[in-house]
C-alpha cells in the first residue's frame, strides 16, 4: 500500500521524528526511561534498525547475520580510538567503511541465492565471525574481555594533549557520554533516519519494493537485480556499523557477543516488531525492545512489594507472586507473550496498531474535514 | 588408524543426533510451509519429559527424623520414593529405567503439545509472511522455555542411563583391535540406533501408507492437492503432531548425553536450521544426508591434527561447509526448486 | 573525571555551551541532585543504594539467583533485621546493625544476561537513574572485567561477585574495583600438592580447555604448578565454548597415553564435558598401570549438581563450601538456610562477603567516597568469614585466604551433598606476588 505522500508531509514527518527524538529526556522520564544510557540504546538501535529494515523492510531479503556488521564497526572504532586517538568523527567514518566493505563481500556471496537459502548464508558468515572473534582472533578482538582502549595505545592525534584523562571519547572536548553522548547518537540517527525516508522515496528505492513484489517480473523487463539489492544490502551493512561505532563511542569497549546470532536475530525482531517497510517501526520496536531488556529486568520483589502495597496484604502477596514471573528474572517471558500478541493481534507490527488508530480518528473526523484524509505516517 | 574410526564413530553418533533434530523442523518447512523458530524448544520440552518423569518417580516420603539435623539447624528430613517404597524391586526397576520409559510419557505429551500448537496457533501463520512465522514462533519459544525455567530452575538437570548401557564396550576388540583401544559409550550407540530407527519409521509412514502420500503430495503441490477434495490442513495437523513428536523423542533420548536445562531448545535452533537448509528445503533425505555430513565433518576438524593447520576450524566447519554447499548447489544438497526462495 | 554525570563548574558550562541547544533541552531536575555531591551519588536521604548485578537469564541464572538471596540476606543483616548471620563472626565490629553510616541499606538489581554489553547498560542504569553508590555481583570473568573497566570511568566501587580469571585482579585490575572471589593462580597452587598425593608425580595430564580467557587462565595455571611437580603434558585442546557434544575431543584422549585429563571448563560446559567423558568410561580406566583420573580446577557445587553421580570422586577446588565448620561458615550457612530451605552456594557466600566487606570499609571510612572506602579496604585484615584470616591485598585487590580442595562425594546424603573438602590449603601456599600478573591499578575516581 504505497500511497503518493507529498514531499510537504516527509519534512513535517521528519520534523515530529526530530522533535520528539531530541526530547526524549523529558517525555521519557516519567516511564523509568529518561537516563542517558537507556536513551543512547534507543538511538543506536533505533539506527540500526532503521539501516536492516533498508534491506529486509524494501527488498524482503531476511538477513539474520547483521549483527556481524554491527561488531565490524564496533572493533573499527575502538582501533580508531586507539591507534589514533578519541575523537568519535574519525571512528564513526572507518567503521562505516570498514563494515561496508565487510558487508560487500558477505553480499556478494549471499545474494547469489534468495529466501531462506540467503538467510542461512547471513547466518553462517556471522557466525564464524562470531566464533572467531571469540577465540582465534583474540589478539585482534580481545576475546571474551573485549577490546577496550588502554592508556599505553599509542593514540596519534591526541596523546600528547591529555595524556592522563579519562579514555572515554571526545569531540573536541565535548565527552562524549551522558546527555552529550546521546544527542551525538540522536544526530546521527536523525541523520540516519533522513536518508533511509530519501531512499525510501527514490526511484533507488521503488527499484528495491519491486525486487520484493516479482524478481521474477523484473528480470523479464530487462533489469538486473542484484546491483540493487547489493547497494541495499552494503547501504544496510554500514547502517550496522554505525551503530556499531556509536555503541563505543559512547562506551568504548567492544565485545565478541555483539555479534553472535541471537544479536542478529533481535535485530529481526525488532523490525518485525515494529513494523517492517515502515519508516518509524524498526525505531520503535527497537526501543520497546530495549525498555523491556532494562526496565522490567530491574524489578525485584521489594519493588514490587512497593509498587503494590495499596492492596490489603492477603492480596498484595498472590498479586507480587504472580507479577513476580513476569519481571526480574522472568523479563524473558513478558518479551515473548508480547512477541505473540503483536504479531497475532497486529499483523503489521506497531505500526499497524498506530495506523489502526488513526484510521478510527479518520472515520470519525472524515466528515467534518474529508480533505485531510492521508495516510499516517509510514 | 583407531583415532580415525573412533572420529568416525563420533560423527556417526552426531550426525544421527542432527538428523534426527533436523527431520522435524523440514517436515513441517516442506508439508506446511512454516518457519518454526519453535522447533528447538519442542526438543527441549521432550528432554523435560524425562525431567518430569523422572521427578514424579522422585516424590518421595518425608519422614522427619528429629535426632539429626541439617547445618542449619532445622530437623533432617530422609526422603523415599514413593515408587521404591510402593513398588520395592519393581520401582527401582522403573526408577534405573527412567530416560527409555519415559518415551512413553513422551509420546502423548508430545502429540498433545503439537496438536495444540498447531490449532491454536500455527493454523492462523499459514498465509502470513515468513516474518510473521518467525515473530510468533520465537515468542513461543520464549514463553515455553520461561515456563520450564519457572518450574526446574536454569541449572542443567542430569539424567542417568539405566545402569546397564551407563558404561563405554569395547567394540574394537569385536573386530580384532587391543582390548581398550576403540570403546564407545552404549548409550550414544542406544542414541544412534534410535535416531535410524526413528528416520526410517519416519520415511517408511510417508513412503508407505495413504495418508503419506497424501502427505507427500501434499508437499509437492498444496493447491492441486486442495483441489481434488482432500483436507490438506486436518493432515497438517497430524504432520505437525508427529514433526513434535520425532524433535521431543530425540529430546528424551539424548538426555543422558546433554543433561537438559531450559535453553538447549535454542542451543540447537541454528543447528538444526543450518543442517535443513544445507539439506534442501523440504527434503527428508537431504536432511538426513546433511545431518550426517555435517556430524563427521565436525569431528574431523576437531582433530588435534586439523586443528594444528587450520587453527579454529572445528569453530566454524559447520558453517564453512553450509556456506560451500549453498553456493555449489543453489538449493542445498537434495532440494526442491522454488520451496522457500522468496 | 566521570563516565556519567558530574557537577557543573566553569569548564563544563563552557562545554554546554558548545553543546548548546543540546544543554537547554537537558531537564535540570536530572542535574540537580548531583550538584550538592562530592562525589558521584553521593547518598543525601536517609538510604543507601546499591546496585546488585547478577545474571538473571541465561545459563548462570541459577548462580546469579542464589547471588540475590545472598544480597537481599546481608541488605537484611545490616539493616539489623534477621539473625545477623556473618556480623557476628566478622572480626571488625564497626558494623552494629543500624544501617551504614546512619543510612538504611537499600539496593537495586539488574540483569547482566552474562554478557558485558548487558552487564555494562544494567550497571549503567543503577549508577545513572537509581543513583546507586557501588556495584557488586556476576558470575563471569568477562562480565566482571567489563564492569570493573565502567565503574572506574563512572567513580563509583566494584565489589566482584564470582570471576576466577587471573585478568580481573591483574591485567586488567582497576583502583575501584575489589574481588573476594579466588582466581586460577591460586587453583593451581592449592591444587597441585593435593593432586600429588592422589595420584603422584609420574602423570601425564591431557587438558580440554574452553577457548577463551578464563580457560586459558586455567590452564596456564594448572600447567605451570603441574608441570612443576613433575607431571608432563601430552596435549591441551582448546574447545569451543558451548559446544554441547564434547565426544570428538574426548574419543582423542583415549589412546593419547594421558592418565589424567583436566577439564579447564565451568558451568554448563563442565556439566556436559564431565558427564561425557565419565561416560566414555574414563574414570575406569587403567593407563600406564595407573587408575585414570578426571580432575576439573573450578567447583561450583550448583555446577556440579548437574553433572550428578559423576563427580563423584572428582578433584576439583573451590572458594567455599557449605560444609565448612568454622563459626563464620556456621553463621552464615544457617541464617541461608533458614531464610530459605537450602544451603547456600560459593556464589552466595563471596557476594554476602563482598557486601558485608563493602559496607564495613564504609563504616570504618565513615563515607560512602569510593576513594576514601577503597583506602579502607586496601591492606584490610579480618576473619570470620568462612575462609580463615583473610587479606584484602593493597596491590592488587585480591583477597588472599585458604583455598579449598574439594572431591566429589561418593555417598551424598542430600542433593546439596555433593562435595567433600578434602584439604583446607593454607593461605601462604597460595600467595604470589602482585607484579607477577601485571597490569597498573591506576588511580582512584571517585566521580566528581
Amino acid at each position: 500500500m504505497v500511497t503518493k505522500i507529498s514531499p510537504a508531509r516527509d519534512y513535517l514527518l521528519f520534523g515530529v521524528f526530530a522533535i520528539a527524538v531530541l526530547t526524549m529526556p523529558v517525555w521519557l522520564a516519567p516511564i523509568g526511561a529518561g537516563y542517558p544510557d537507556l536513551l543512547q540504546k534507543f538511538a543506536i538501535f533505533g539506527l540500526f534498525a532503521t539501516g536492516f529494515n533498508l534491506l529486509f523492510g524494501l527488498t524482503g531479503y531476511l538477513s539474520f547475520g547483521h549483527a556481524a556488521f554491527l561488531g565490524v564497526g564496533s572493533y573499527t572504532a575502538v582501533w580508531s580510538f586507539k591507534l589514533l586517538g578519541m575523537n568519535p568523527i574519525p571512528a564513526a567514518i572507518l567503521a562505516v567503511v570498514t563494515s561496508g566493505v565487510f558487508a560487500l563481500a558477505i553480499g556478494y556471496v549471499s545474494l547469489r541465492r534468495s529466501g531462506i537459502y540467503f538467510s542461512i548464508l547471513t547466518l553462517a558468515f556471522a557466525q564464524m565471525s562470531y566464533n572467531l572473534a571469540y577465540s582465534v582472533l583474540t589478539p585482534i578482538t580481545n576475546g571474551e574481555t573485549g577490546l577496550r582502549v588502554l592508556e599505553s595505545d599509542p593514540r596519534l592525534f591526541d596523546s600528547s594533549a591529555n595524556a592522563d584523562g579519562p579514555l572515554i571519547s571526545n569531540l573536541f572536548g565535548i565527552e562524549m557520554t551522558g546527555y552529550a553522548g546521546f544527542y551525538f547518537c540522536a544526530v546521527v540517527l536523525l541523520i540516519g533516519f533522513f536518508i533511509a525516508q530519501r531512499i525510501f522515496r527514490s526511484p533507488f528505492g521503488i527499484m528495491l519494493r519491486a525486487v520484493k513484489t516479482n524478481q521474477n517480473r523484473m528480470n523479464y523487463t530487462g533489469l538486473n537485480p542484484r546491483p540493487y539489492t547489493l547497494a541495499a544490502f552494503v547501504i544496510s551493512g554500514m547502517y550496522a556499523g554505525l551503530a556499531g561505532a556509536l555503541m563505543c563511542i559512547t562506551d568504548p569497549l567492544a565485545g565478541a557477543e555483539r555479534m553472535q546470532w541471537t544479536a542478529s536475530g533481535e535485530v529481526v525482531l525488532m523490525t518485525i516488531l515494529g513494523g517492517a517497510g515502515t519508516l518509524l517501526g524498526p525505531i520503535l520496536g527497537a526501543a520497546l525492545i530495549k525498555y523491556f531488556e532494562n526496565i522490567f529486568s530491574a524489578f525485584n520483589e521489594q519493588t514490587l512489594h512497593e509498587a503494590f502495597s495499596f492492596l490489603p496484604d492477603f492480596l498484595e502477596y498472590p498479586v507480587v507472586s504472580v507479577a513476580g514471573l513476569f519481571v526480574g528474572e522472568g523479563w524473558h517471558l513478558t518479551l515473548g507473550v508480547l512477541f505473540m500478541l503483536i504479531v497475532i493481534f497486529l499483523p503489521g507490527g506497531i505500526m499497524e496498531g498506530v495506523s489502526r488508530i488513526g484510521r478510527l480518528f479518520r472515520r470519525s473526523s472524515s466528515k467534518v474535514e474529508p480533505s485531510g484524509a492521508t495516510a499516517p505516517a509510514e | 588408524m583407531d583415532v580415525i574410526l573412533l572420529q568416525l564413530l563420533n560423527g556417526l553418533d552426531k550426525g544421527g543426533a542432527y538428523a534426527l533434530i533436523a527431520l522435524g523442523l523440514t517436515l513441517i518447512f516442506g508439508t506446511l510451509g512454516v518457519v518454526n523458530f519453535a522447533h528447538g524448544a519442542l526438543f527441549m520440552l521432550g528432554a523435560f519429559c524425562a525431567v518430569s518423569f523422572n521427578a514424579l518417580l522422585g516424590l518421595d516420603v518425608v519422614t522427619v527424623d528429629e535426632t539429626q539435623t541439617t547445618a542449619w539447624g532445622t530437623p533432617l528430613e530422609v526422603r523415599t520414593p514413593y515408587v521404591e517404597a510402593y513398588l520395592g524391586d519393581f520401582g527401582a526397576w522403573i526408577l534405573n529405567y527412567s530416560v527409555p520409559v519415559s518415551i512413553l510419557i513422551a509420546i502423548p505429551v508430545m502429540l498433545l503439545v503439537g496438536f495444540i500448537m498447531e490449532r491454536g496457533l500455527i493454523k492462523h501463520f499459514y498465509k502470513r509472511a515468513h516474518a510473521d512465522q518467525i515473530l510468533v514462533t520465537f515468542g513461543l519459544a520464549i514463553v515455553l522455555q520461561e515456563i520450564i525455567k519457572s518450574i526446574y530452575g536454569a541449572n542443567p538437570i542430569p539424567q542417568a542411563a539405566p545402569v546397564a548401557v551407563r558404561g563405554a564396550a569395547d567394540i574394537g576388540a569385536l573386530f580384532g583391535f587391543d582390548p581398550g583401544v576403540i570403546v564407545y559409550p552404549y548409550w550414544r550407540m542406544v542414541y544412534l540406533a534410535f535416531a535410524g530407527v526413528m528416520i526410517a519409521g519416519v520415511f517408511a509412514f510417508l513412503q508407505f501408507t495413504t495418508f503419506g502420500m497424501v502427505v507427500r503430495a501434499g508437499m509437492a503441490d498444496r493447491d492441486t492437492v486442495g483441489l481434488l477434495g482432500i483436507n490438506i490442513e486436518r493432515r497438517f495437523t497430524i504432520v505437525f503432531a508427529i514433526a513434535a513428536v520425532v524433535a521431543g523423542l530425540a529430546g528424551v533420548m539424548y538426555t543422558p548425553i546433554l543433561p537438559p536445562d531450559y535453553h538447549m531448545g535454542m542451543d540447537f535452533l541454528v543447528l538444526s536450521f543450518v543442517v535443513v537448509v544445507v539439506g534442501g528445503m523440504g527434503s527428508l533425505s537431504g536432511a538426513v544426508l546433511a545431518g550426517f555430513l555435517l556430524g563427521i565433518l565436525q569431528s574431523f576438524a576437531s582433530m588435534n591434527e586439523v586443528k594444528a593447520i587450520f587453527p579454529g576450524i572445528d569453530q566454524i566447519i559447520i558453517y564453512l561447509v553450509a556456506v560451500i554447499v549453498l553456493l555449489v548447489r543453489p538449493r542445498g544438497l537434495m532440494g526442491r526448486k522454488g520451496v522457500m526462495e522468496n | 573525571m566521570s563516565l556519567i554525570r558530574k557537577p557543573l563548574n566553569r569548564r563544563s558550562i563552557l562545554r554546554a555551551g558548545a553543546v548548546g541547544g543540546a544543554a537547554l533541552a537537558t531537564p535540570t531536575i536530572f542535574t540537580s541532585k548531583v550538584w550538592s555531591a562530592g562525589y558521584l551519588n553521593e547518598p543525601t536521604g536517609a538510604e543507601v543504594i546499591l546496585g546488585f548485578n547478577v545474571p538473571q537469564t541465561g545459563a548462570y541464572a541459577d548462580e546469579g539467583a542464589d547471588e540475590l538471596r545472598a544480597y537481599q540476606l546481608a541488605v537484611k543483616h545490616l539493616n539489623g533485621e534477621g539473625d545477623g548471620g556473618m556480623l557476628n563472626t566478622f572480626s571488625s565490629k564497626a558494623l552494629q546493625g543500624n544501617g551504614v553510616n546512619g543510612k538504611k541499606v537499600a539496593y537495586v538489581t539488574g540483569d547482566t544476561q552474562t554478557k558485558s554489553d548487558a552487564a555494562r547498560a544494567s550497571a549503567k542504569r543503577m549508577i545513572e537513574k537509581d543513583g546507586a553508590v557501588m556495584i557488586t555481583g556476576g558470575s563471569s570473568s568477562g562480565v566482571a572485567i567489563a564492569v570493573q573497566s565502567l565503574c572506574q570511568e563512572a567513580g563509583v566501587i566494584f565489589m566482584a561477585g564470582l570471576t576466577h580469571s587471573n585478568d580481573t585482579t591483574g591485567k586488567d585490575k582497576r583502583k575501584n574495583g575489589f574481588r573476594h572471589f579466588f582466581n586460577t593462580e591460586m587453583s593451581g597452587a592449592a591444587l597441585a600438592p593435593v593432586l600429588k598425593n592422589a595420584f603422584g608425580t609420574d602423570r601425564t595430564a591431557y587438558h580440554l580447555t574452553a577457548d577463551y580467557t578464563w580457560g586459558w587462565s586455567q590452564e596456564g595455571s594448572i600447567k605451570k604448578y603441574t608441570e612443576g611437580m613433575g607431571w608432563n603434558t601430552a596435549a591441551a585442546v582448546r574447545t569451543p565454548l558451548g559446544a554441547g557434544d564434547f565426544s570428538q575431543y574426548i574419543t582423542p584422549v583415549l589412546n593419547s597415553g594421558a592418565d589424567v585429563l583436566v577439564l579447564n571448563h565451568y558451568g554448563k560446559d563442565m556439566v556436559n564435558s564431565l558427564t561425557q567423558a565419565v561416560q566414555f568410561g574414563l574414570r575406569d580406566k587403567q593407563v600406564n598401570g595407573k587408575d585414570f583420573a578426571i580432575v576439573v580446577p573450578l567447583y561450583s557445587r550448583l555446577m556440579a549438581q548437574g553433572a550428578g553421580e559423576n563427580v563423584k570422586g572428582i578433584f576439583g577446588s573451590t572458594n567455599w563450601h557449605w560444609s565448612l565448620q568454622d563459626e563464620g561458615s556456621k553463621a552464615f550457612v544457617k541464617s541461608f538456610g533458614q531464610e530459605y530451605g537450602f544451603p547456600p552456594s560459593q556464589a552466595a557466600h563471596t557476594t554476602y562477603c563482598q557486601a558485608l566487606l563493602y559496607a564495613d570499609a564504609a563504616q570504618r571510612a565513615g563515607t560512602f567516597e569510593p576513594c576514601a572506602l577503597a583506602a579502607a579496604l586496601e591492606g584490610f585484615e579480618f576473619d570470620g568469614m568462612g575462609n580463615g584470616p583473610t587479606l584484602y591485598r593493597a596491590e592488587d585487590h585480591q583477597c588472599f585466604k585458604d583455598v579449598l580442595v574439594v572431591k566429589g562425594k561418593e555417598n551424598p546424603s542430600s542433593q546439596f551433598d555433593v562435595l567433600e573438602v578434602v584439604e583446607v590449603t593454607p593461605r601462604s601456599q597460595v600467595e604470589y606476588p602482585a607484579e607477577m600478573l601485571g597490569g597498573e591499578l591506576g588511580a582512584c575516581n571517585n566521580g566528581a
